[in-house]
């Protein structure tokens, strides 16, 4: 109470302009809730902002612990976060993606991807040949059941789909696939090692079971029941994997800016690429549910199918599907450290 | 309102934005909110579809289960609990009803609206957030960082601020003569107590009436009227 008259005076002017602070959160409602599409409103907008302002700075002098200055601070915020709402357009955004974001991205990734795909290749030919040399070692890489069905000289993909409808398998199977890849992703935050220990972990497995089956007698059979579906699935494991250590790289070596930043940056990026690759994965999905564990399709058919996707999935990638010409001067630079 | 206790950001007006961040209490509550909103759904859909496909009120599978057991029973509760966050996320641009229900909201760190891939990278980072169990490294992560976000946070560059949507603005102020001498500290703490009265236990309206007007009666009609006459520069 013992304030001088000239704040008083202050406080109480600032006060009774509390109906123009309703006013304003209320249009602000409006807009944000898209309960209107009245330019005019829009227009009120901006002088809102900037008499929210006004009245923020002072009210934070003269009230720095009311219930009006709660009110404004608030109605101040989400004035700015309308503001600053970025347009929504989905089918702009859409072809945007995958004509210049996406191949941007695989650009951007080009190191990462080689880096990827050689290590997955040399710890397949690390599985291959430490079955081959050691059968035993199978154990650590594949179930009893799987084990003791190809020692029968069967394969575990026969039959399969006199237990499981093609649909069901379709969808077991891109969904765990698609897990697997946004986990080889997501586990680039523990700097880059938790991708590495999934590609690596798969590579192996993979290997391993091909020199099993090899020494059973089963390898065609397995290159057969794999072709179709596994040059986009095993691609794909490539690719997540490479965005998980561009992400593990970002925290390794931040560049310029803090460690938090390069890896915002970085997993925004490269989550781009992960977009793409899930829906790849679903295609894949479905040929390994319809195609790969149906007997009619002779192993020509199949390479064509297997093939085919993967000149598909480097068409999608690098845009030319989604009228991308070239990559170059009107590609989103994305340049600089993760 | 501390600034120091939230996020500043600054604003093309000169005068920067206070947004007052969220901590793992208000985070939790809206999760365990959500959470049983997606599982009450998931299950009365696997119930519902259980018992129409079995034909009967059974709701275990059957023994050889066939696609549309899977296409009708299996996949959609599995959408509906997976899928409940990003798609309420994307499309509210930053809410879910649990977030909606504890007065918070999803913002970037300029203070805006969330992009859409924003939001579903930092869903795609619940596969960490969720590591081991129960959200444990999540709920570790937001009590550990300053802005208390989880590392889909800090991967999608949003954080939780909260919105008082409802934050009453007092009727008394825009009456009052310019000449009353009730401070206006004093005259929000009136017109408060007044919006609140009838909820108000009587003993304690009565207690903080008296304390304001430094006045020992008793008679709540009295203590009403001068707190109405104080609050509005007595013109009531």
């Amino acid at each position: 109470m013992n304030e001088s008259p000239r704040d008083h005076a202050l406080k109480v002017t600032l006060l009774r302009r509390s109906e123009l602070w309703k006013n304003a959160a209320a249009r602000m409602r409006r807009l944000a809730g898209g309960k209107t599409n009245d330019a005019a409103d829009a227009l009120s907008m901006a002088d809102d902002y900037r008499m929210l302002a006004h009245d923020v700075a002072k009210i934070r002098r003269l009230l720095p612990d009311s219930r009006a200055r709660e009110y404004l601070e608030t109605a101040y915020a989400q004035a700015h976060a309308s503001l600053h709402r970025p347009a929504w357009h989905p089918g702009h955004a859409i072809l945007s993606l995958f004509r210049d974001e996406i191949p941007a991205v695989v650009s951007w990734l080009r190191p990462h991807i080689i880096w990827a795909t050689a290590l997955f290749i040399l710890t397949v030919i690390a599985g291959y040949w430490m079955v081959h040399t050691y059968p035993d070692l199978i154990a650590l890489f594949a179930s009893p059941e799987l084990i003791a069905t190809v020692e029968r000289g069967q394969l575990w993909t026969e039959g399969l789909l006199n237990v499981v409808p093609s649909s069901v398998l379709s969808l077991q199977i891109l969904t765990n696939n698609i897990v697997v890849s946004l986990f080889a992703y997501c586990a680039g935050f523990l700097f880059g090692l938790g991708t590495l220990y999934i590609l690596g972990l798969n590579g192996l497995m993979l290997g391993a079971v091909f020199a099993f089956t090899s020494l059973h007698g089963l390898g065609d059979d397995l290159f057969t029941f794999v072709v179709a579906h596994g040059c986009v699935e095993i691609s794909v494991m490539c690719l997540s994997g490479a965005a998980g250590a561009a992400v593990g790289e970002a925290l390794i070596r931040p560049g310029d800016g803090t460690r938090a930043e390069s890896f915002q940056r970085a997993a925004l990026r490269s989550g781009k690429l992960i977009l793409a690759c899930v829906l790849l994965l679903v295609g894949s999905g479905v040929i390994e549910g319809y195609v790969s564990p149906n007997p009619v399709f002779p192993l020509w058919t199949r390479i064509v199918i297997g093939v085919s996707y993967w000149v598909l999935m480097i068409v999608v990638l690098n845009g030319w599907l989604f009228g991308a010409r070239r990559r170059g001067s009107n590609l989103p630079s994305l340049s600089g450290p993760a | 309102m501390d600034l120091e206790k939230g996020l500043v950001v600054d604003s093309v007006t000169g005068v920067d934005v206070a947004l007052p961040i969220a901590g793992p209490g208000a985070r939790s509550f809206a999760f365990i909110i959500d959470w049983h909103i997606r599982t009450i759904l998931s299950v009365a859909w696997y119930i519902v579809a259980a018992m129409l496909h079995n034909g009967s009120l059974y709701v275990n599978a059957p023994l050889t289960p066939d696609s549309a057991w899977f296409v009708y029973v299996i996949a959609p509760p599995a959408a509906i609990y997976f899928l409940y966050q990003p798609i309420w996320e994307v499309v509210t641009r930053g809410h879910t009803p649990g977030k909606r229900m504890a007065g918070v909201q999803i913002v970037s760190r300029e203070g805006g609206a969330p992009s859409v891939g924003s939001l579903l990278t930092r869903n795609v980072f619940r596969l960490v957030d969720s590591f081991p169990v129960a959200y444990a490294v999540g709920l570790v992560t937001t009590m550990v960082t300053r802005h208390h976000v989880r590392i889909g946070d800090l991967a999608a560059g949003t954080l939780l601020v909260y919105v008082h949507d409802g934050a009453p603005l007092t009727h008394y102020f825009a009456d009052r003569p310019a000449e009353s001498q009730l401070d206006a500290t004093t005259a929000e703490v009136v017109a408060e107590l007044l919006q609140r009265w009838e909820a108000l236990d009587e003993a304690a309206r009565r207690r903080m009436a008296q304390r304001i007007l430094a006045d020992t009666t008793d008679d709540e009609a009295i203590l009403r009227a001068r707190l109405e006459s104080l609050a509005t520069g007595g013109r009531s």
